[in-house]
């Protein structure tokens, strides 16, 4: 069995199934393997309602047959789970057209195998216990009992071996851990307030620290006012951030997306102010760290947006093939008709303090958070979304009140474009995708085109 | 109806997986737990992607494993596990309980069930073309015909086309004696045209924006015409390029069911889940303005034209099973009769807080999650008396909107805003030119008693999606939508810069 408890090494089953699949007739293989300890502790209402916990394990293999691809994975880690993935997948191989500009499967780091960086993992995070969640829990809904309000959120902590190897010699191997544990308080008179963390050691969260935040912008959002829609400049906070970033990194900063045209990334095309750095670097220790990809490809540092001007895009094998590039080390477990993916982006901090990204603003919003945000126009980065657990306003540089939630419709290009202050500190968050850094920011206008009546 | 003969499903069942249901039952109960149930499930998956007529991607997958949910001292504990081992049974099952123990550490409200029967017996989608014995090259075939069908358009700049068939073998088993087995076969396939030019990217897609989507057999794929509707979709995605902008203002609109049928996932499935409305998915998906007070006054959600049902024996439905995964049997639950507010999506635990039983609505996404409250098929029924054509023909100034491009809603399900990839203008009971980028915004229960005409059985048809999300952590369920298209007045249209 592959899990993380029992001692079997996920680069030896990897190494297994890949020689099967050579033996059984693949001109190149690739097998990814995981296996996952992941725990989550839920609450709501002020109490623990759903505890759950999951062992698995995964192997995909990729078996190709001279410019015939098929993939296959199981969750079977057993002798006949794993021969009957090979055969399965070079019974499908020999049915499927050929793919004409196959560039082949990627060759090995120039260093040799890859492993991982110490930092992804924290044993903390490892050993975590259910016992050690429901203290957690209990420490913020005791800070939302101190204000009267109730507690909903989740903390989850896990560890992840992944292995990848192919024919033309790659194989990488790395342990990674990860820990977050997010909360929204509700208080009886109608505010919401949301506060969040993640790490890769448990330890370096404070439930406490996180239940007070939260207990305490909800207690600020009583009794909220209603404002028109209209453009308002904002202070967004880290929490609405990610979102810029995950829904670039969704519409534009993959290969394919630019390959396709429907990317709005342009090399030396300027789409944001000079305040704007967006880099996809891994090896951040603040972040979530990952060495390599689903492809055993070591992650390469890239810059996405550089004061402001777009300056790359990131590849998986393929895409950087028909670029004429090579990967950045950013795929995904094939098939992936996704594309590559940034999934460790990180914006750069200013040198602003919080009160002064505020001050700036003669009367407009504070925005902590966005809700189910979606592109209505990809290519202009237009999305839509609401406010969510903390909106304010904003008058002579001061938050005088808070708000009831706003629908935005909004270019999250433009809003790179109208960025005038970034905040001087960091947060470690969970985006959709991947881990995001990333700091508050001031931006000169915000489209909002609705309300709604809370 | 399923079958109740619970004798026959043992001998069906391989002994070893009845041994490891008893194991973890007994390990469960011996360790203090007052409930357990356990399910093993066995999910094989089969999918093909063709992107501009190349074949990108053949993917099989298999998954197997076993979850076993407990309640202890009033608490919910959950564990699960890819290995299928007795020994491991016993693990899990241990580890349930210990879960369960932490989670009675903050616990304010003891856990109560309600007392449905002990399940048994056996439920099976009916397929008639197995699509897991259909020759691959078949299957590839008939989606690069399509694909190729509609990148052959002058203008197209790139295609997709996906299929994708799914089987899940369930077995369920209780504490209290219950004991089901399900096999449910969901399959899909789209085909998707792009024209690209400057900045406007715009796109059509055929079935819908999310494919179409069944419970059934390969005889569903056939009944689509992919190859037949292929052309038409990407010629529409070019002219689209050139389309005027759609313009905005307070409008008549009439939604086809390829956008209908999100219009009802968002803005009356989910608002109708109760686990929603009582804060458990507060920290997520978010809350519902559907608090049980409505219930009890008779809210009124929309006009009198609409009913809308959680049907989980619905042919076809990718909600239809025998039981859910609390081994609650299969029904019809009345949500809002004539516009009135008449029920919710309910479970075990959450039906008897408004004194019903549970409306059998709890699902889980495979063996390693719990169950939670989702949509089954939520259906709007159609009305007698006018088809879709007639409300065309009905309308003398309107939009009709077709095929999903984005949704958004907010965190009680109030404020909403669709785009849909096409809109048709309706002038004198026709539809006419294209306009590009429609968007339509408004909130929940006015639109729907803004609704002045609900089409009839004509073009009633069962969509769904395979795609929605809830959950921590998160969860993916495949839920189907009955609709017939729909006529809406006074909708504010257009929102935005562009």
């Amino acid at each position: 069995m592959v899990t993380p408890g029992d001692g079997t090494d996920p680069l030896a089953i990897a190494e297994t199934v890949l020689a099967r699949a050579m033996d059984a007739g693949a001109s190149e293989a690739e097998v990814l393997v995981s296996s996952d300890d992941q725990a989550l502790t839920r609450f709501a209402n002020s109490e623990i309602h759903q505890n759950v916990a999951e062992t698995s394990a995964s192997v995909n293999l990729r078996f190709v047959l001279g410019r015939r691809i098929a993939t296959a994975s199981t969750g079977r880690i057993d002798e006949a789970g794993l021969a009957a993935l090979v055969h399965r997948a070079a019974a499908v191989a020999r049915t499927c057209e050929e793919l004409e500009d196959w560039a082949g499967l990627p060759g090995p780091d120039p260093s040799g195998p890859i492993h991982g960086l110490p930092a992804a993992f924290a044993a903390p995070t490892a050993d975590a216990t259910p016992e050690l969640r429901a203290e957690g829990v209990r420490a913020v809904i005791a800070a939302a009992d101190e204000q009267g309000v109730l507690a909903y959120g989740s903390f989850s902590t896990g560890r992840e071996a992944m292995a990848v190897a192919n024919s033309k010699g790659i194989r990488a191997f790395e342990e990674r851990t990860s820990a977050q544990l997010l909360t929204v308080h509700m208080s009886p008179d109608g505010g919401t307030g949301y506060a969040e963390r993640a790490a890769t050691d448990v330890t370096n969260i404070d439930p406490e620290g996180i239940g007070r935040e939260a207990a305490a912008r909800a207690k600020a959002t009583d009794h909220a006012i209603s404002m028109p829609a209209g453009d308002y400049p904002v202070v967004l906070e880290p929490y609405a951030v990610v979102d810029i970033l995950d829904m670039l990194g969704y519409v534009g900063f993959s290969g394919l997306a630019v390959e396709e045209g429907r990317s709005f990334a342009e090399p030396g095309r300027r789409v944001g102010s000079d305040l704007v750095t967006i880099i996809d670097d891994s090896a951040n220790p603040s972040g979530l760290p990952m060495t390599f990809d689903y492809e055993g490809v070591r992650k390469e540092r890239v810059v996405l947006i550089e004061n402001g001007v777009c300056r790359d895009v990131v590849y998986d094998a393929q895409t950087a093939a028909r670029a004429g590039r090579r990967s950045t080390g950013h795929g995904l477990p094939a098939p992936n008709p996704y594309g590559p993916f940034p999934l460790n982006m990180v914006m750069a901090h200013g040198s602003t303090p919080h009160d002064e990204l505020i001050a700036g603003i003669e009367r407009g919003l504070l925005v902590t958070r966005f809700h189910y945000t979606n592109p209505v126009h990809p290519k202009l980065a237009i999305i839509t979304g609401m406010t969510r657990d903390g909106t304010f306003l904003i008058e002579n540089g001061q938050v005088v009140a808070p708000v009831r939630n706003l629908r935005f419709t909004q270019s999250y290009l433009d809003a790179l474009a109208g960025v005038s202050a970034v905040g001087r500190d960091l947060r470690t968050l969970r985006g959709s995708f991947g881990a995001v850094v990333v700091p508050a920011l001031r931006i000169d206008a915000w489209s909002f085109t609705g309300t709604t009546e809370h | 109806m399923p079958d109740t003969t619970a004798g026959t499903l043992r001998a069906r069942l391989p002994p070893d997986m009845r041994a490891l249901t008893d194991r973890a039952l007994d390990g469960a109960t011996r360790l203090g737990a007052s409930y357990a149930d356990v399910r093993i499930v066995r999910r094989r998956d089969e999918s093909i992607g063709i992107k501009s007529g190349r074949l990108e991607g053949v993917a099989t997958s298999e998954t197997e494993g076993f979850g076993v949910r407990v309640l202890v001292d009033g608490a919910w504990g959950f564990a699960s596990s890819h290995h299928l081992d007795l020994d491991e049974a016993d693990r899990v099952a241990a580890l349930a309980v210990r879960i369960a123990r932490a989670s009675a550490t903050a616990l304010r409200t003891r856990v109560e069930l309600d007392g449905r029967p002990p399940a048994h017996g056996r439920f099976e989608t009916p397929v008639v073309e197995d699509p897991f014995n259909i020759p691959l090259e078949r299957k590839i075939g008939h989606l690069m015909e399509a694909d190729r069908a509609a990148g052959a358009v002058r203008g197209v700049t790139f295609t997709e086309s996906s299929y994708g068939a799914q089987r899940e073998e369930k077995t369920f088993a209780a504490s209290d004696g219950s004991f089901t087995e399900q096999v449910i076969t969901h399959i899909g396939a789209a085909v998707e045209a792009n024209a690209i030019e400057g900045d406007e990217h715009q796109r059509r897609s055929y079935p819908d924006a999310g494919g179409g989507w069944a419970a059934a057999g390969y005889e569903y794929i056939g009944g689509l015409d992919l190859v037949g509707n292929a052309e038409r979709h990407g010629e529409e995605a070019v002219a689209l390029l050139t389309a005027p902008q759609c313009p905005s203002g307070s409008r008549t609109i009439i939604l086809d069911p390829t956008q209908l049928y999100m219009q009802v996932h968002e803005s009356c499935g989910h608002p109708t889940e109760l686990d929603r409305v009582y804060g458990t998915e507060a920290s997520y998906a978010g809350t519902s303005f559907l608090t049980t007070d409505k219930l009890d006054e008779g809210f009124r959600y929309g006009s009198d034209l609409i009913t809308i049902v959680a049907d989980a024996t619905a042919p076809h439905g990718m909600g239809t099973f025998g039981w859910d995964d609390e081994g609650v049997a299969a029904q019809s639950v009345p949500l809002i009769r004539n516009g009135i507010l008449t029920g919710y999506l309910t479970s075990r635990e959450t039906g008897p807080r408004i004194g019903r039983a549970s409306g059998g609505a709890m699902r889980a996404d495979g063996w390693n999650r719990i169950p939670l409250i989702r949509m089954t098929n939520i259906n709007l029924l159609p009305v007698a008396g006018l088809s879709l054509d007639d409300i065309v023909a009905d309308t003398d100034d309107g939009l009709y909107l077709a095929s999903n491009r984005s949704w958004s809603i907010d965190d009680r399900r109030l404020n909403f805003q669709f785009a849909t990839e096409v809109a048709y203008e309706v002038k004198g009971g026709k539809k006419g030119r294209l306009f590009k980028n429609p968007t339509y915004t408004g909130i929940t229960y006015e639109f729907w008693r803004s609704c002045d005409a609900v089409g009839d059985q004509s073009s009633y048809v069962m969509l769904g999606t395979p795609n929605c999300g809830k959950g921590e952590p998160s969860q993916g369920a495949h839920v189907g939508h009955g609709v017939s298209g729909a006529r809406f007045r006074n909708v504010q249209v257009g929102v935005g810069k562009w």
